[in-house]
C-alpha cells in the first residue's frame, strides 16, 4: 500500500494532497489556539510541546536506532541549567544560549555515545540510567548549578539585552506561540533527517548492527551521532521547559522522568515522528491534567473517592496517575505494540481496502 | 579510618544487593526478562508484613511467612497477567511491560498506605552490635544478613544441582524448544521462576527497610544498586551476582566515607568503566551474538 516507486517519493515532505490539507489546518488551530484556550491549558500546551521535542529526539535514538536510553532526564537536565546559566552568568542572548546548551547536551551524548558502542540490552541500559542519576547528583552537589534549592528561570529575553533591544516575553500566550515555532521547526528537521543517509543508516543499525556495518555503515559514527543527535533535542527541550515552568531543581530531573520519556514514545510508536507527538501530547495530558486533579472528574472521581474512604487512604488517591500510566503501558504493550501510530496504521488500511 | 568496620557494613550491604540482584538473575536467567518492578513487588510485600504487624498485631515470624507467600503469588500473578500475553516481545517491549508494573504497584502502595514514610522495625536492630575482633564491630542485622545470604546460597546451589525442579530451569534456561521437547512445562518454570524471585526479593528488602524508611518508593535505590550489582557479575551467574553486590557494596561504602556527598554515585560510575572494558560484565561467559 505505502510502496514507494522513485527515490523522490520517499524524500518528499507531504505524500498526498489530503496530507497537505490536513497539516494547514492543524496548523490553523495551533496559532489559533490562544484565542480560545485559557491560560492553564496554555501552560498545559507549552508542556505538551516541550515533550513532543523531546519524544522526537528520543524516537531518533530508541525507535530508529534501536538504542535503550533511560538517562534523558539528564540531557534534559543540561538543556534547562545551561541555557538558564548562560543567561543570568554570562548575558547571553536567549536563542544564542538555548543553542549552546543543545551543543553541550549534544556534546554529553557522543560522551555517552561512546561506552554504546561496545553495551547493548540490560547493559547499555544500566550505562544510561547511571548517566542520567550521575548528572542529577552532580547538578545537586554544586553550587553554581543552585545545589539542591534550584534555579529560577530569568526574564525571557528574546532580543539582545547587552545592545539595549530587548523584547521580554511575560505573558504564556508569548511563550506559546516562541515554543511552537521551536516545535514545528524541530519536528520538521525531525522527519528530514530520517529521510537523509544518517536516518537510512539508523534504522539500518536498529535492524542489525552486524548487517550495517557489513554494507559499510560506519557504527562508530552513526551510534555517537544517533545519541548526540537525540540529546540535541533535548537540550532544547530542556531550555525551553526552563521558561514553561520558571523554577526547577534537581528532583525535577529524576529517572521517573526518563521513564515519562520512554513511556510516551512507546505508547506513541516506536520509529515514527507523529508517533512520538501524539504519544507525547496524550501522556503529559493524562499525568499533568487528567490525574492530576482526579477527584473533580466527573462520576470517576467521586467513585474513587468512595473506594478510597472504604478501604484505601484518600490521601493516597492523588497517586492515582502511576497507576494509570502503568495499566497504559502495560495495555499499549500486550494489545498493540506498536502504540498509537501502529492502530492509526490498522485502520488505514482496513478504511483503504473497505468493502473487500 | 575505621577500615574493618566499613568491610563488614560494605560487605553486609553488598550481601544485600547480591541477594536483591539474584532476585533480578534469576529471573533474567530463565526467561531473558529485565524486571524492572522487582523492587516494587518486594516493597509491596514488605508493607504486607507492615500492615500485618500493626493492623492484625500478628507476630513477626507469622507476618512474615504471609508475606513469603503473597510475594510466591504476586510473582506468579505478574507472570500469568502480565508477561505471559505478551506476544513476540522485544527487549524494550519487555522493560516497558515490566516498568509498567513497578508504576502500578507503586501507585497501588501509595494509595492504600500513603505515600509518606512508616516506622517499621525488625527483631534485629543494626545498633546493636558485637565486636569479636577488635576494630571489627558486627552488628546484629550485619550478622543476620550474612546468615541469609549464607543460607540462601547453599539452598540456591544445592536447589539447581541435586533437584529435579532445579535441572528443569537450567534445561529452560539453555534451549526452551529444547526443554519443551523433553516434557519440561516451560511455561510452569516461568510462573516458578517468577514466584521464587519474588521471594528472594522480599527477603533481601527486609533486610534493607532496617537501613531506611518504609515508603512506596524505598526500594527504588537498592533495586537499581541490585541491577547494577547483577549486571557487573554478569547477569548470568549466581555466585556472579553476590560478587557483584559486594564489590558494590564495598565501593559505596568507601567512597562514601571519602566523600560523602558522592556517594550514591561513585559505585555506578565504576560499574560503567567496568562496563567499558567488558561489556558483559565480570563473569559472563565469553558473549557471542547470533546473527
Amino acid at each position: 500500500m505505502d510502496m514507494k516507486r522513485a527515490y523522490y517519493e520517499d524524500i518528499e515532505l507531504f505524500k498526498s494532497g489530503v496530507i497537505i490539507f490536513w497539516t494547514i489546518s492543524l496548523m490553523i488551530v495551533l496559532f489559533t489556539i490562544p484565542l480560545y484556550a485559557s491560560n492553564y491549558y496554555l501552560y498545559l500546551f507549552n508542556l505538551i510541546m516541550v515533550h513532543v521535542i523531546i519524544a522526537v529526539g528520543l524516537n531518533i535514538l530508541v525507535g530508529s536506532t534501536g538504542q535503550i536510553s533511560l538517562g534523558h532526564a539528564g540531557f534534559f537536565a543540561i538543556g534547562a541549567y545551561a541555557t538558564v546559566l548562560l543567561m543570568t552568568k554570562l548575558q547571553v542572548p536567549f536563542f544564542a544560549a538555548i543553542i549552546i546548551a543543545a551543543f553541550i547536551s549534544a556534546f554529553f551524548g557522543f560522551i555517552l555515545g561512546l561506552p554504546a558502542l561496545r553495551l547493548e540490552g540490560p547493559y547499555l541500559t544500566i550505562a544510561t540510567l547511571a548517566f542520567g542519576l550521575a548528572i542529577m547528583h552532580i547538578i545537586g552537589h554544586t553550587d553554581i548549578f543552585g545545589g539542591r534549592t534550584g534555579l529560577m528561570a530569568p526574564p525571557l529575553d528574546v532580543g539582545v539585552p547587552k545592545l539595549g533591544w530587548s523584547w521580554i516575553l511575560k505573558t504564556d500566550v508569548s511563550k506559546y506561540y516562541l515554543i511552537l515555532i521551536f516545535t514545528i521547526i524541530m519536528v520538521l528537521v525531525a522527519i528530514n533527517i530520517l529521510k537523509t543517509k544518517a536516518g537510512r543508516a539508523f534504522v539500518a543499525i536498529r535492524d542489525s548492527d552486524i548487517a550495517a556495518e557489513v554494507i559499510g555503515i560506519n557504527l562508530t559514527i552513526y551510534k555517537t551521532l544517533s545519541f548526540a543527535v537525540s540529546a540535541f533535542y533535548a537540550g532544547i527541550a530542556g531550555g525551553l521547559f526552563a521558561f514553561v515552568l520558571g523554577f526547577f531543581d534537581p528532583v525535577t530531573f529524576n529517572l521517573l522522568l526518563s521513564i515519562y520519556f520512554l513511556v510516551m514514545i512507546v505508547v506513541g510508536g516506536l520509529g515514527s515522528v507523529m508517533g512520538s507527538i501524539t504519544g507525547a501530547a496524550f501522556i503529559t495530558y493524562l499525568m499533568y491534567a487528567l490525574f492530576k486533579n482526579v477527584r473533580e472528574v466527573p462520576y470517576l472521581g467521586s467513585f474513587l473517592v468512595t473506594i478510597s474512604e472504604r478501604w484505601l487512604t484518600i490521601t493516597g488517591l492523588d497517586n492515582m496517575s502511576a497507576i494509570a500510566l502503568g495499566l497504559v503501558m502495560i495495555g499499549i504493550m500486550l494489545f498493540e505494540p506498536l502504540g498509537i501510530f501502529g492502530a492509526w496504521i490498522r485502520v488505514k488500511k482496513y478504511w483503504k481496502t473497505w468493502p473487500f | 579510618m575505621p577500615v574493618g568496620q566499613l568491610l563488614i557494613e560494605g560487605l553486609a550491604m553488598g550481601a544485600c544487593y547480591g541477594l536483591f540482584g539474584l532476585a533480578v538473575v534469576i529471573i533474567y536467567k530463565t526467561s531473558e526478562v529485565i524486571n524492572f518492578a522487582a523492587g516494587e513487588m518486594a516493597m509491596f510485600s514488605t508493607y504486607i508484613v507492615f500492615h500485618m504487624l500493626t493492623v492484625y498485631n500478628c507476630p513477626f515470624w507469622l507476618a512474615f511467612l504471609m508475606a513469603l507467600v503473597f510475594a510466591a503469588i504476586l510473582g506468579v500473578l505478574v507472570q500469568y497477567i502480565f508477561l505471559r500475553p505478551a506476544k513476540n516481545p522485544t527487549l524494550l517491549g519487555l522493560i516497558v511491560i515490566t516498568l509498567g508494573v513497578e508504576m502500578l504497584l507503586m501507585g497501588l502502595a501509595s494509595w492504600k498506605w500513603g505515600a509518606e514514610g512508616q516506622a517499621f522495625y525488625l527483631p534485629v536492630s543494626y545498633k546493636v552490635t558485637y565486636e569479636p575482633i577488635s576494630g571489627f564491630i558486627v552488628s546484629e542485622w550485619a550478622m543476620a544478613v550474612f546468615i541469609t545470604a549464607a543460607v540462601i546460597m547453599a539452598f540456591l546451589y544445592f536447589f539447581f544441582k541435586h533437584t529435579k525442579l532445579g535441572t528443569a530451569m537450567r534445561a529452560t534456561q539453555q534451549n526452551k524448544h529444547a526443554a519443551k521437547i523433553m516434557g519440561i512445562q516451560t511455561d510452569m518454570i516461568f510462573a516458578f521462576a517468577w514466584a521464587f524471585s519474588s521471594v528472594i526479593g522480599v527477603i533481601a528488602a527486609m533486610l534493607l527497610s532496617a537501613k531506611a524508611i518504609l515508603d512506596p518508593q524505598f526500594m527504588m535505590e537498592p533495586f537499581l544498586r541490585a541491577f547494577a550489582a547483577a549486571v557487573l557479575g554478569g547477569l548470568m551467574s549466581v555466585p556472579g551476582v553476590l560478587i557483584g553486590g559486594a564489590i558494590m557494596g564495598l565501593l559505596e561504602n568507601f567512597f562514601g566515607y571519602a566523600w560523602p556527598a558522592w556517594k550514591p554515585i561513585t559505585a555506578f560510575v565504576v560499574i560503567v568503566l567496568v562496563l567499558c572494558v567488558r561489556p558483559s560484565g565480570l563473569f559472563a561467559k565469553h558473549y557471542i551474538k547470533k546473527v
